[in-house]
């Protein structure tokens, strides 16, 4: 339940693009999903750890994680489903989920980082 | 400076005052001994003895704010090994050459080390080397006709080396490892060697449990120490926590090296492991390259850390 929580304030603080950014000429049925694309949940990479080992988010959500630590990290699924390259300080990495499912990842410079993103149909 | 799993955080901050002039290790009867060395006449290098280099560490790109400088400490670590006098015999690179395989970074190293004069530079890999392609750069690089997997055996005047490889079997949740390939393969090269036969491991991850709870451990390691049990005389050198420790279990000691890029923190303290940033006139004085001393008919190889200070 805590990591719901902080799921959805996660959810809550990513900002999805604003309609202005997207062409005016756009028919309101791509604008509707490029907004649903675009939202998304931020995971933390500091100290040696996921600030949130666990996600949960709705398919079709982009997951963005970014290196706070001055060492470089990973974000690999343990099944290829994603795979970062070596995250310096500061720099980010994102992954959209198109399918429902529990996707567990890890650090492959420390194996002992591990988290997963659960993704939930998008209508439920 | 205590041994072992329990690491006294003031002895190792004296240790690592001590060793800003540099120290030289030596055991007598299982019990560490240490005194300062200065400048002074080199030891004359007779016979069958000679002395090599242990440089860890070295992580080649690392731009971060422990050392915005890595690649100007590891020039200054080349300095220390080419003024050491007598030459080392030859150079062994226990890992973490770059960080994070940042291109151009293998080259950086192999061709300044190259530079310092001496015939060979043995390597092992550390995870920043591997981890992005699963090591296929660094084994097509380094460890060509090689016997595996980048795992490495050869004899040196009567002494029996072994590099072993403990980043490439990296899984989620789990520690590094040897795997059951490199372990029967140790076996058996140790197999026909006299128990009276010095013996050198090398390997970038501490094969002894050094604090788990960061990965400062191999998971198998004690397997392969198993193995190494009836040597009179074995000698482990690791790097990966960028700090001198030091345990001996009978007649096995262990090193860890100094990096030449930043210093991490003792094992425990702190939120996690990784770069920590020490006041810039302090930096030099944490990072380093060890000189090991072989000498025919000692037990103990004498192990001498020379910070960059």
């Amino acid at each position: 339940m805590k990591a719901l929580l902080a799921a959805a304030a996660l959810l809550l603080a990513w900002p999805a693009v604003a309609p202005a950014q997207m062409p005016a000429h756009m028919p309101a049925q791509m604008r509707a999903r490029m907004s649903a694309q675009t939202e998304g949940a931020q995971v933390e990479i500091r100290a040696h750890g996921f600030s949130t080992p666990t996600v949960t988010v709705k398919a079709g959500t982009t997951v963005t994680w970014i290196n706070h630590d001055d060492d470089a990290h990973t974000v690999t699924s343990t099944v290829n489903a994603f795979r970062s390259p070596g995250l310096d300080t500061d720099e980010t990495f994102s992954h959209t989920f198109t399918t429902p499912g529990t996707y567990e990842y890890y650090c492959t410079l420390h194996p002992l980082m591990t988290g997963k993103v659960i993704v939930t149909p998008e209508r439920s | 400076m205590s041994d072992g799993h329990e690491v006294d955080r003031r002895g190792f901050l004296q240790c690592m005052a001590w060793t800003g002039t540099g120290l030289i290790w030596s055991v007598v009867g299982g019990v560490p001994r240490s005194r300062a060395f200065g400048p002074g006449p080199a030891e004359a290098q007779s016979g069958e003895s000679f002395s090599f280099v242990q440089i860890s560490d070295t992580h080649i790109g690392f731009k971060g704010a422990a050392n915005p400088d890595a690649l100007g400490t590891f020039e200054a670590a080349i300095g220390r090994i080419k003024a050491l006098d007598p030459k080392p015999a030859f150079l062994i690179h226990t890992g973490d050459i770059t960080h994070a395989q940042k291109p151009g970074a293998f080259d950086t190293v192999s061709e300044a080390l190259k530079g310092v004069g001496v015939e060979k530079t043995f390597y092992v890999p550390g995870e920043n080397d591997v981890f992005a392609d699963g090591g296929t750069e660094y084994l097509n690089r380094f460890a060509v006709g090689g016997p595996g997997r980048g795992w490495q055996t050869f004899d040196y005047r009567g002494v029996h080396f072994v590099g072993l490889v403990n980043v490439l079997n990296f899984k989620a949740g789990k520690l590094g490892s040897l795997g059951p390939e490199q372990l029967e393969w140790l076996e058996r090269d140790l197999a026909p060697l006299a128990s009276s036969t010095p013996v050198v491991v090398f390997a970038h991850v501490p094969l002894w449990a050094v604090y788990p709870e960061w990965g400062w451990v191999t998971d198998d390691g004690t397997q392969a120490l198993a193995y190494l049990k009836r040597f009179g005389s074995v000698t482990v050198l690791n790097g990966h926590i960028h700090q001198i420790m030091q345990k001996v279990e009978g007649n096995v000691t262990f090193h860890t090296a100094r990096s030449t890029a930043f210093p991490q923190p003792a094992p425990g303290v702190g939120p996690g492991p990784g770069p920590i940033k020490v006041p810039v006139e302090e930096l030099r004085g944490v990072l380093g390259v060890r000189e090991v001393r072989y000498a025919p008919g000692q037990s103990r190889l004498a192990v001498v850390d020379t910070s960059l200070a």
